[in-house]
């Protein structure tokens, strides 16, 4: 599977991780690991280890997700991008509303 | 047994025989299976009868008199064109070559003498199926290309609504050069270019996510605000903060647009800068062939709410003949065979290889094309000089009113303080105010050019203190931009204070504008001794005041700025 989905163990975390190239072939999986969770979890991390490439439907996706988990308010985390990944999160600006780490 | 088999549609197939007694038995059988039959004695006949009634299927003898079987199926084939006609060879002849110049010829089957029924019932139904498929395919065709069609249609459309309402534009201007597919539109790419009232450009690339008409969509009210926003004399900051709040309103959550906007200023030789999401621009400084890049400092528009969005802009100082290249993710994510991206490395290797700065968009094609294998349809590029003013010619303003009710006898004053100076600005309410007096339109750039380098005089030297001989260099320039941002958040009060008089004279009128402001003023006599030069980076300002308007001067050691604007009788 390109998009694996993991809760914690207390429900409050979700990690989805992505795997091959993050674009618009992914976009029913992804929303769909998150859109039916219940009870919704409290904080979120995009896991881009094995990701080599994003899109910008790829950041629009994030977005999606963004505004599911609370817009301003949501806990996204984004972590383990590689060095090309990190150059398109950089130019969109994105680290400016999710934390890229 | 029943012959009759359901599911067959009958069919009417024609028997081409010579010898009646074969022809009468082989068309029992056939009329038996339940098909209707056509019978033609030699091939010449098989035409003839195929031209008339288009039988679907064709069983045909191969030797005949007058004319062959072999060319009466070429013929037949022929008249066919595109649809499926099968045809099934009737032949005694045995060898191999005999039997494969009945395929050549345009046969799809042959079924040899004596006939076997069974055998025929079942090449004839094999050959439906096979007729069938290639009609059913034939039709799914023609369905993908009417939907082609109406599709190109609907983008032809769609684009000549666009291009109306983009119709203001100046990408023709003798300074712009750019690179864009006639449907880039469709690509979600976006290219805009528009003279403020006081003569300066903004060009706005940009960049919306997806591709087809979802991506088209939004390029329509983005463009609105541009032209709109830019023609009244709004500066970059307004103008992207209306259009992100529109394009965050109206776009789904998961659509933006990354867009770079530029204001060229031919005046103060200056290029102000918004970059969010976008690949790196670049100035180039002809003089010393160095290239500044130009960061993406935002998130595309469309992204954030109206109060968390960010206006801040970057302001680099230009000499005549320097350029500003902006260009599309499409440049630098070309991939090769390999899935590497083109990159910025090499981007900057074309640069560093190109010697006639004319040719520089051939070749970053030429290199594109190199490291792909073929040419891209969705690669945007613009480039866009900074020429003396007088080379360009900004469009006349269109107004529709008579000029009946023109006001010509009224003075009016405005008192703009701290928490207004930091995020308004009145130029543009200014400026339609003054425009309502007809006598004014004919000099309604040099009106605005002065009333801007007023207010700004105000606002940056006298409220916010600024020293302009910082802008003496390049380094200085944007030291400068970046103290006038920090003092502006924290400024707490001060004003500027705006009179305009307007008073009639003979057949013309007078408009005298008075700007002061709350600052410590400045040595008037030293700066007015200057000469009236354009070349310098700083104090261009006074400079331009003094040349555009009449009677300029300053008193109330330099906290009060004075100048006026005749007119004569209209024609």
């Amino acid at each position: 599977m390109s998009v694996v989905t993991e809760v914690s163990p207390d429900g409050q975390k979700l990690t989805i991780s992505i795997k091959g190239r993050f674009d618009f072939a992914k976009h029913q999986a992804f929303r769909e690991s998150y859109e039916f969770l219940q009870p919704k979890p409290d904080y979120f991390e995009v896991n881009l280890k094995d990701a080599t490439y994003l899109d910008s439907s790829a950041l629009g996706m994030l977005l999606l997700l963004r505004d599911h988990a609370g817009g301003e308010n949501a806990d996204i985390r984004l972590t383990h991008a590689n060095a090309d990944v990190r150059k398109i999160l950089a130019i969109s600006n994105f680290e400016h509303i999710f934390d890229v780490v | 047994m029943s012959i009759v088999q359901p599911m067959l549609e009958a069919l009417t197939i024609l028997i081409a025989e010579d010898s009646a007694a074969d022809r009468m038995l082989l068309s029992s059988i056939v009329r038996r299976q339940g098909h209707d039959v056509l019978t033609a004695a030699n091939g010449a006949e098989a035409v003839e009868a195929f031209r008339q009634q288009r039988p679907q299927l064709v069983l045909m003898d191969a030797m005949m008199p007058v004319m062959d079987g072999f060319e009466a199926a070429r013929q037949i084939k022929d008249l066919a064109g595109e649809t499926l006609v099968p045809i099934i060879f009737l032949t005694s002849l045995s060898e191999s070559e005999a039997l494969a110049r009945c395929l050549e010829a345009g046969g799809d089957d042959f079924l040899a003498k004596p006939y076997n029924q069974v055998i025929l019932a079942a090449k004839i139904k094999a050959m439906d199926r096979l007729r069938r498929l290639q009609a059913t395919v034939l039709e799914q065709r023609d369905q993908i290309a009417r939907h082609h069609d109406y599709l190109l249609n609907e983008q032809r459309v769609a684009k000549a609504v666009f291009d109306k309402v983009a119709h203001s534009g100046c990408l023709n201007a003798p300074n712009i050069r750019y690179l864009q597919s006639p449907y880039a539109l469709f690509n979600g790419d976006l290219l805009l270019a528009a003279f403020t009232p006081a003569g300066d450009m903004h060009v706005l690339l940009g960049d919306f996510t997806g591709h087809g008409l979802p991506a088209a969509v939004g390029a329509m009210p983005l463009a609105e605000v541009f032209y709109g926003m830019t023609a009244k004399g709004y500066g970059l900051a307004e103008t992207l903060r209306e259009m992100n709040a529109k394009l965050k309103r109206i776009l789904p959550v998961d659509m933006f647009c990354c867009a770079t906007l530029l204001n060229l200023s031919f005046q103060r030789r200056s290029v102000e800068v918004w970059n969010g999401g976008m690949p790196d621009g670049y100035l180039h400084s002809i003089a010393s062939g160095e290239r500044t890049p130009l960061k993406a400092r935002h998130l595309p528009l469309g992204v954030l709410n109206p109060q968390a969005f960010d206006d801040r802009t970057e302001v680099y100082p230009m000499a005549l003949g320097d350029r500003v290249f902006l260009l599309s993710d499409g440049v630098i994510d070309t991939c090769d065979a390999h899935e590497r991206l083109f990159g910025v490395e090499r981007l900057q290797q074309v640069f560093a290889a190109n010697r006639d700065p004319d040719r520089l968009f051939e070749e970053i094609d030429q290199a594109l094309r190199d490291f792909r294998g073929e040419a891209r349809d969705d690669v945007s590029m613009v480039e866009v000089s900074l020429v003396e003013a007088a080379q360009l010619s900004p469009p006349a303003l269109v107004y529709s009113d008579s000029g009946q009710s023109c006001p010509l006898d009224w003075s009016v004053s405005f008192e703009f303080r701290a928490a207004t100076l930091k995020r308004f600005n009145p130029l543009p309410y200014l400026l339609q105010l003054l425009l309502e007096v007809h006598g004014l339109r004919a000099q309604s750039g040099a009106l605005y050019s002065v009333l801007a380098e007023l207010y700004s005089n105000a606002l940056e030297h006298g409220v916010l203190g600024l020293d302009s001989s910082l802008k003496r260099d390049v380094s200085g320039f944007t030291r400068y931009y970046q103290e006038r941002n920090a003092r502006l958040d924290e400024l707490q009060e001060g004003y500027v204070r705006v009179h305009l008089q307007v008073t009639p004279r003979d057949e013309g009128g007078c408009l005298t504008i008075r700007v002061e402001d709350s600052g410590k003023g400045f040595d008037v006599e030293r700066v007015m001794a200057r000469p009236l030069d354009g070349i310098r980076l700083s104090g261009r300002g006074v400079s331009l005041i003094r040349q555009l308007g009449r009677n300029a001067n300053w008193c109330d050691d330099g906290r009060t700025a004075c100048v006026e604007f005749f007119w004569e009788a209209l024609a």
